[in-house]
């Protein structure tokens, strides 16, 4: 769908270097990279915003390198949902129906189209200042699906919501995504998110894609330190919400039940940190609800700190001081039980 | 809360009365010379067809200014608020400059290139326009001396114009000019209003570059200075006090608007 080939862009204290990407028609990309990699250069780019110092993108197999932003057809929503100010909601979803002088009828139903799709009808008439985070972000989703665009940019779409939104708005892109169908390339710095929504995740740094590839292959092959800073810091179950509701949730995941506390149902995915999980040598008695024996395969020594694995399955990353790993004699083999709360593991 | 003030902090007392004795100095002069006006002198003053010439062109001639302004200012404003280019520090600088030199050394040079023996003179003289002792040269002394206001104003209101407005209007389908004249112009808009009022009041109140250009027709400050020298105060100072009082009413109407605009 979209190709980007060996594109440069230089803006003086900030550049992107040969960056190559080959988003599929319908695919949910994911960029994701640290504050500072580029990734919003990189989108702007993709857009049209930026003259090229040499590479070139391609859009539905014809070459746009060189063509207007307003011939593209690439669709961007930033962060912090920049509206129109002096427009209604109204005006902002159809400004670019305006602007293709589609008849009256045809605003119209595109307007109720994505009214309805985003479920915000009564919020046509506001002004944008008077909308929630949230809305405003619906808002220029609605805007930006209204030309019915080949692609649709998210710059961080989810990083100026608070938590509660974020959640919401999430599973709205989900969802968006499924019904629409529309090749959606999303940039992040959150790893969670990333591996929430996307098919397929490149991790850009410095300017450059480390890696791309499935939000599995990403965290569990990562290619480079860079990568694996973003992904191996954490445990990240693929698993089901099965039965339980809000505090006392059960997720599944290879034969292994979890407690968790989440509002969330069905597929979905669970992170754990490492520091937050306990080690001992017999079953541990606590407020924590989560405990389970199962035997240490790898050890990998970081100094005066070292990652345990412990196998149930599934492998368990834990962290344990040099100080508490030689206090407690473990060692590669050794059968330990793990213990954490409910509350530690995230689903999303 | 006031009286708190005014007890635990010596500060803010001082800082009171210091303020009050510039804001006397600047409106006591004002008001002396409404107040001492005889309102019968005043009508008749106002009946005066020299009188009401002269204040008619200054308004008029300043509004031609501000057009002219607008048509010339607002692009390179935008340019300043948008684009990074070597020398930009200059060029903002430069464009301040007519409000640091005195007017009617900024009036002398006007001449050498918009009198009759000069280069622009020469051209527009044969397109008919003639700068020396016409409305032609009032406008242009006062477009030289009160376009950076215009200018400044219009360049912060850009600024504080989200790019990626412009951006997002950019790839929803709208074209470079659209989008300025959709989003970045309208939205900036109220800046470059109060920043054409200001351009607007300072043309009305130029009188140095004015008197080198065009002595005449008379504007109301050369008519002031004229019945000042040739006939004393008495006969000024009607002239003056409706100058002021058009001016103060009309400025007061514009930002009264300008604000409301704001709030809705």
């Amino acid at each position: 769908m979209i190709q980007v080939r060996n594109l440069c862009v230089d803006l003086g204290a900030f550049a992107l270097h040969d960056v190559n990407l080959d988003v599929k028609p319908g695919e949910y990309f994911i960029i994701l990279g640290p504050t500072g990699a580029g990734k919003t250069v990189l989108l702007e780019s993709i857009a049209g915003l930026y003259q090229l110092k040499s590479g070139q993108i391609w859009l539905g197999g014809k070459e746009v390198t060189r063509l207007e932003p307003e011939k593209r057809g690439i669709s961007i929503v930033y962060q912090d949902q920049v509206l129109f100010p002096h427009l209604s909601v109204k005006d902002n979803i159809t400004f670019g129906l305006k602007l293709r002088k589609k008849n009256r009828r045809e605003i119209k139903a595109t307007l109720d189209w994505l009214a309805e799709l985003l479920s915000i009808p009564h919020l046509l008439n506001r002004r944008p200042d008077t909308l929630s985070g949230g809305e405003r972000q619906k808002v220029a989703l609605a805007r930006a699906l209204s030309i019915k665009p080949q692609l649709l940019l998210l710059d961080e779409p989810l990083s100026a919501l608070d938590p509660e939104n974020r959640e919401g708005v999430q599973r709205e892109l989900r969802r968006l995504h499924n019904q629409v169908k529309v090749t959606t390339v999303h940039v992040t710095h959150d790893f969670e998110e990333a591996i929430a929504l996307g098919d397929r995740i490149a991790v850009l740094g410095d300017g450059c894609i480390k890696q791309i590839g499935t939000s599995e292959q990403i965290f569990r092959q990562p290619n480079s330190e860079f990568v694996a800073r973003f992904a191996m810091v954490r445990n990240i179950f693929v698993g089901e919400v099965t039965d339980g509701s809000g505090e006392n949730a059960v997720f599944c995941t290879e034969d292994t039940k979890l407690a968790v506390v989440t509002d969330l149902r069905g597929k979905c995915h669970a992170s754990l940190r490492p520091e937050d999980i306990l080690i001992s040598h017999a079953p541990f008695h606590s407020s924590a609800r989560n405990s389970f024996c199962g035997t240490i395969t790898s050890v990998t020594d970081k100094g005066s700190i070292l990652y345990l694995t412990v196998t149930l399955p599934p492998d368990f990353i834990c962290l344990v001081t040099r100080n508490s790993f030689e206090a407690m004699g473990l060692g590669e083999g050794n059968k330990v039980y793990i213990t954490f709360k409910a509350s530690a593991v995230h689903i999303f | 809360m006031v009286k708190r003030l005014f007890t635990t902090n010596k500060m803010t007392f001082i800082f009171i009365l210091l303020g009050l004795v510039i804001f006397l100095f600047i409106i006591l002069p004002l008001i002396r010379m409404v107040a001492a006006s005889d309102p019968n002198i005043l009508l008749t003053t106002m009946f005066d067809t020299e009188v009401r010439s002269a204040i008619w062109l200054s308004l008029y001639a300043a509004l031609i200014a501000t057009g002219v302004g607008f048509i010339l200012g607002v692009p390179l404003a935008y340019l300043l608020a948008r684009h990074e280019f070597p020398g930009k520090k200059i060029i903002e600088g430069l464009i301040d400059v007519p409000i640091v030199i005195p007017h009617t050394a900024a009036g002398i040079a006007l001449l050498f290139v918009f009198g009759r023996n000069f280069f622009a003179g020469r051209v527009f003289n044969v397109m008919g326009i003639d700068f020396v002792d016409s409305t032609a040269g009032i406008v242009v002394a006062m477009l030289f001396v009160s376009i950076p206001f215009l200018i400044d104003s219009a360049k912060e209101g850009f600024k504080k114009v989200d790019v990626r407005l412009e951006k997002v209007a950019r790839t929803l389908g709208a074209s470079p000019w659209r989008t300025f004249f959709k989003v970045s112009l309208p939205l900036a808009w109220r800046s470059i209003v109060a920043g054409g009022i200001m351009m607007w009041a300072r043309g009305i109140s130029e009188f140095g570059a004015i008197i080198i250009l065009a002595y005449h027709p008379m504007i109301a400050p050369t008519l002031i200075f004229e019945r000042f020298e040739s006939y004393g105060l008495a006969y000024s100072q009607p002239v003056a006090v409706l100058l002021i009082l058009l001016c103060l009413f009309v400025f007061i109407v514009l930002r009264t608007l300008v604000h409301r605009g704001e709030k809705a």
